[in-house]
């Protein structure tokens, strides 16, 4: 095999990996959603909304191989890391909870799950989209050579 | 190759998710069988406080009133049979205060709940009963001076006692008590069953029989 197929391959490894990763985790927030019934708030909303579309971008962008595919996945996965730092920051109560944007229905600070006793919902969304932003620019230096 | 690996990830994904919930619901039927009655909330409200493993299917629901004698001398008998069979019970206590004056006791209860202290209060509680309880006698200035022990910041209690989300989950509680029928505290329903013939021996081998229902050997 030639170095440029192996680059090739690599590349395609490395998205696959990120599709993998957003495929886990909207399997994951669906079920917690629908057969746990947690009812997801307004900050899991934008995060879903952010990570859900993911999973065509990244899969279209599988077959074949385009590396145009970062360009587009990028900003979704920016918003979602964003949104799920800050609703980090709001469920350990580093931001008073007076200033949240998500008063009504559920509050954004419920505790429902806490894996080992301390890695919340907010936390495992930000640390997906934290791996799938890497992932990304990774392909993109990559792939820009 | 590549659609392989993708398609057998979307059904690993698929499969998982389908397998999960079906675990999960059949879980929830087996732990919640009393539970999914039409009348449950009757006997387990949202706000009730619970000991023991979030997988008991053995339920004892206790109708108390932390200044009743008869309560404090059942609930080191309630603890023994929770610590013979472990995992498998779970104590629900709601609220039965009777007499007048014994609600400023639950709300004493429930605000030391705010605090996080809630099984530790009710222990220093039937623990002291004879001091600020004797006889229907009641004393709360007695049982202050006992609450520090359990590190409960006094002050805050004496504030947060008055808070109406306690009022209203007495409120409830008596509704229940009502509806219940409940006479006597303690009142005991293991799994929605009532103790009919008050006593140790018959609570006894109430639970156990909830237990060989529950537990198959």
């Amino acid at each position: 095999m030639s170095q440029a197929d192996q680059a090739a391959k690599l590349n395609w490894t490395l998205l696959f990996l990120c599709w993998l990763l957003v495929s886990v985790s909207m399997t994951i927030s669906i079920f917690f959603s629908s057969v746990l019934e947690y009812e997801p708030c307004v900050l899991c909303w934008y995060q879903r909304i952010c990570l859900f579309p993911l999973v065509l971008i990244l899969g279209v962008g599988l077959f074949p191989f385009d590396k145009s595919v970062v360009k587009f996945a990028l900003p979704l996965a920016i918003v979602g890391g964003l949104t799920a730092f800050y609703h980090s920051l709001l469920y350990a109560g580093i931001i008073p909870e007076s200033i949240q944007p998500c008063s009504k229905g559920v509050s954004c600070t419920e505790k429902y799950f806490e894996l080992f006793g301390f890695v919340s919902i907010p936390m495992l969304s930000f640390f997906a989209f934290s791996t799938i932003i890497v992932l990304l620019l990774v392909i993109k230096r990559r792939t820009s050579k | 190759m590549k659609y392989v690996l993708v398609g057998s990830a979307c059904l690993i994904l698929i499969l998982a998710f389908v397998f999960g919930s079906s675990y999960y619901k059949g879980q929830q039927a087996e732990k919640f069988g009393f539970m999914a009655q039409k009348n449950a909330e009757l006997f387990v409200r949202q706000h009730s406080a619970t000991l023991g493993s979030p997988d008991a299917k053995v339920y004892i629901v206790e109708f108390m009133d932390p200044a009743c004698e008869t309560c404090a001398a059942f609930a080191p008998f309630i603890k023994n049979i929770m610590a013979n069979n472990p995992g498998k019970i779970k104590l629900v206590i709601r609220y039965a205060p009777f007499h007048d004056g014994a609600d400023n006791f639950v709300k004493i209860l429930e605000a030391a709940r705010m605090q996080g202290k809630y099984w530790e209060t009710l222990d220093i509680m039937f623990k002291t009963q004879g001091v600020w309880a004797s006889h229907h006698n009641y004393q709360p200035e007695k049982l202050w001076g006992f609450l520090p022990q359990v590190g409960l910041d006094v002050e805050r209690i004496r504030k947060d006692m008055h808070d109406p989300s306690i009022a209203r989950i007495i409120e409830q509680d008596m509704a229940d008590v009502k509806a219940l029928n409940v006479q006597k505290t303690p009142g005991y329903f293991v799994n929605g069953r009532p103790l009919q013939v008050f006593g140790y021996r018959q609570l006894q081998q109430l639970i156990q029989s909830e237990l060989d229902a529950q537990y198959p050997k």
